[in-house]
């Protein structure tokens, strides 16, 4: 049993910390070059622009997805679901 | 499970199609010759008695409904209200203003704001649900153990907490005293009242259901107008999508203004404007003295001769407008000579990042950029009154289902946030530059009638240049309805929604106030044989004291503590997200690692703002000791060195001390999904 919990502790923690370095890069890197890629147009906006503006907060929603959805699958490996 | 929750979606649909008949139905009264005065009392009066309905309904005497909603809130309206919770007067009505101002600068706020939510959903939000507790400083309690963290954790909660609910109630005040024409103090009881029928006698259980009706009117509001406009600029009524051309068009029109010759020539003249002051600041008191000598013979040289008595009256007027003294001379001077220093500078591009002459400048931006982000992130993963929302959800699942939703449903505000921004720029720039002054739009005259637009013709060729135009942040939301010719139901329809956003924000707010008070001061410490009964009596008179403090602080109109606002991200920032996040993933940080390093984060963030902000503090008696930044970080970022501080302080002291056998036990329980387990 104790084990079992680490493992599970273990592969939350990986997804956790992989997808907040991700994070990490994503805010801090597109903002830190934003003015070297403002030279590249998407959608008619400036793409460093984009990216404050729109492109960094889907991201972000995407993130939290699919953390819900590995964690949602990880809970069922180990039946842990709750309700 | 699923039916509740269809009966739930049935009610919030009928209740948004009644509020959208409501508004359909002022429109057509209002063509009819309903003046626009009763047309902003008809939503006042419908929006609060709505909440009123919603706050009776959900009253209860129980203590888990009363503090965290009974843990019944499904995850897709806990994340409506996380929503409402969150999103403030300030970025209903401030932020486009902002991002109209500083362009891409204003961004970091909209980067700041979102990403924070992705910390609550991977570090915070499904361990706090597990835990099972009422408030935050709850959880610290129950991690780290003893009552002085618990008190250190409430300390800093009321903090933060408390300048942001005054500038809420400060809000409904300015909203209801522009848009229905009552007094600004009799406003902010309006509002006072308002908070009190969703939260006084349902707590949690209440203000959620009315976070999610609040939330609902809010977005139809923001949207609305900027819908209209942008359908009306490009043909397309999506203004998210298409503000890229625009902005595009924004750049080109910018490129022809900002050198022209008359521009270049208005921009000199206010610099010698603010020249002028700081000559004059500098020779106080003689100044003075000299300025009102020259207006007395001036005068009496008029008298003389014999000129209209109205040129008199006006210099004798001009006389008596002096200063009093060099004391207000210099404070008086220095704002007009900031304001003229303002208006000399260069303007920026809007889509320009980090803009600068030099390389440094542009490493300054860039620099504060980012710490204003980091600070915005780490703050809202760190406010109280956003976190205990995820205490109220069934389950760890549906917590983490619930972060979701709210970022997608505050996501709605943000991306059209810089739409307003844009679209407002463009109309500036294709519309008001360079157009005679006697020939502006309505929208100027009438908006600059109560202060929030001034034009000063400083070369008096009769024609508003751009630097002759200065706009108060808050005009750009509230005078898009008019811009884009839209009769006053929407102006109504846009006060309906600030007045949501600050008496939603305001709520959660109150109640995390009173919440740290009843339940973890007086119940955990003070007297934890109270019985239920009576700890609801006392968060109900509480509740009641804080909230009435609060407006009696806000009816002062206290300027400085709206610009406190932006330091609470700072104080919750390195209160609490260093220890919570330790508390969550490292189970040798210690309580007395925890409570020094809160300290020593509160502390260093408190010092730097205070240090890097003022210079004195009068009724301290201490003076002089304005310091200069470190690494040019602004003050609203003190939190990137108190978060970085409070790591560093728990993570040495930690080691330095005794693990606790405790937390291996604590962290089983709450790392671990399985409630059958616990």
């Amino acid at each position: 049993m104790k084990g079992h919990r680490q493992l599970y502790w273990r592969k939350t923690r990986r997804l956790t910390f992989g997808l907040l370095a991700f994070w990490l890069c994503l805010t801090f890197g597109t903002t830190w070059f934003a003015r070297d890629i403002n030279q590249t147009v998407i959608l008619g906006f400036p793409l460093g622009f984009y990216m404050a503006a729109q492109g960094s907060l889907v991201l972000f929603l995407l993130i939290i997805w699919w953390y819900n959805r590995q964690m949602s699958k990880i809970d069922r490996e180990f039946g842990l679901e709750d309700d | 499970m699923s039916r509740p929750l269809t009966r739930l979606q049935r009610y919030y649909l009928y209740y948004t199609g009644g509020f959208l008949a409501f508004v359909g139905a002022l429109a057509v009264l209002e063509r009819h010759g309903m003046p626009p005065r009763w047309v902003g009392y008809a939503f006042l009066i419908f929006t609060i008695s709505m909440y009123a309905g919603i706050g009776i309904i959900s009253r209860t005497s129980d203590v888990s409904e009363y503090y965290v909603a009974g843990r019944r809130v499904p995850a897709f309206f806990n994340g409506m209200a996380t929503g409402a919770d969150w999103m403030s007067a300030a970025s209903f009505i401030g932020l486009a203003g902002t991002l109209y101002l500083s362009g891409f600068q204003g961004l970091a706020y909209v980067v700041g704001w979102t990403g924070g939510f992705v910390l609550v959903a991977l570090l915070l939000a499904p361990y706090l649900r597990r835990c099972e507790q009422y408030t935050i400083p709850d959880f610290l309690g129950a991690r780290y153990g003893g009552n002085a963290i618990r008190l250190v954790a409430v300390g800093a909660a009321i903090l933060a907490s408390f300048v942001y609910v005054v500038a809420q109630i400060y809000g409904v005040g300015v909203i209801t005293s522009r848009f229905v024409s009552l007094q600004f103090e009799i406003g902010v009881f309006v509002g006072l009242a308002g908070i009190l029928v969703c939260s006084f006698l349902g707590g949690m259980r209440a203000v959620t259901w009315t976070q999610v009706a609040q939330y609902l009117i809010l977005i139809v509001a923001y949207i609305t107008p900027v819908a209209i406009l942008s359908y009306n600029v490009t043909g397309n009524p999506v203004p998210q999508l298409v503000y890229g051309e625009v902005l595009q068009k924004v750049t080109q029109l910018e490129d022809r203004l900002f050198d022209s010759p008359a521009e270049i020539e208005v921009r000199q003249l206010f610099r010698e404007r603010a020249d002028l002051y700081a000559q004059k600041i500098m020779q106080l008191p003689q100044s003075l003295s000299l300025e009102r000598e020259q207006l007395s013979s001036q005068i009496n040289r008029l008298k003389a001769s014999d000129v209209q008595m109205r040129d008199i009256v006006a210099l004798e007027r001009q006389r008596r407008d002096l200063p009093h003294d060099p004391e207000q001379a210099k404070a008086r001077w220095e704002a007009a000579m900031f304001s003229a220093a303002e208006r000399s500078r260069q303007p920026i591009h809007h889509a320009e990042a980090f803009p600068g002459d030099t390389e440094e400048e542009r490493d300054i931006q860039r620099i504060n950029f980012l710490a204003l982000i980091f600070c915005l992130t780490v703050g809202t993963a760190a406010l109280p009154h956003v976190l205990v929302r995820y205490y109220t959800t069934p389950t760890v699942h549906e917590a983490r289902e619930s972060v979701f939703w709210s970022l997608l449903f505050i996501l709605l505000l943000y991306v059209t946030a810089p739409a307003y921004a844009v679209f407002a720029k463009y109309e500036v720039l294709s519309h008001l530059a360079e157009i005679p002054i006697a020939k502006l739009p309505g929208w100027v005259t009438a908006w600059a009638k109560v202060g929030l637009v001034s034009i000063e013709d400083i070369n008096f060729d009769g024609i508003l240049q751009l630097a002759e135009l200065s706009l108060n942040p808050d005009v750009i939301v509230l005078a898009t309805p008019e811009i884009a010719g839209m009769p006053y139901v929407v102006s109504g329809l846009v006060a309906a929604g600030g007045l949501a956003a600050a008496l939603s924000t305001a709520d959660g707010l109150l109640l995390t106030i009173t919440s740290a008070l009843s339940h973890d001061v007086y119940y955990r410490i003070i007297r934890p044989d109270a019985s239920t009964q009576f700890r609801l009596v006392i968060a109900k008179s509480l509740l009641l004291v804080v909230a009435v403090l609060a407006a009696t602080v806000a009816a002062q109109k206290p300027g400085t503590i709206l610009s406190m606002v932006a330091w609470a991200f700072s104080i919750a920032g390195s209160a609490f997200f260093p220890a919570l996040v330790l508390g969550i993933f490292w189970a040798r940080a210690t309580r007395m690692g925890a409570l020094a390093g809160m300290v020593v984060g509160v502390s260093l963030s408190l010092y730097y703002i205070l240090r890097v902000e003022f210079d004195s503090i009068p009724w301290l008696g201490v003076s002089g000791f304005k310091m200069e930044p470190w690494f040019h970080v602004q003050a609203t970022s003190a939190g990137l060195f108190g978060v970085v501080a409070g790591f560093a302080t728990i993570i040495i002291v930690s080691l330095l001390t005794k693990p606790e056998p405790g937390s291996a036990d604590f962290l089983g329980r709450i790392r671990l999904a399985s409630r059958r387990d616990a």
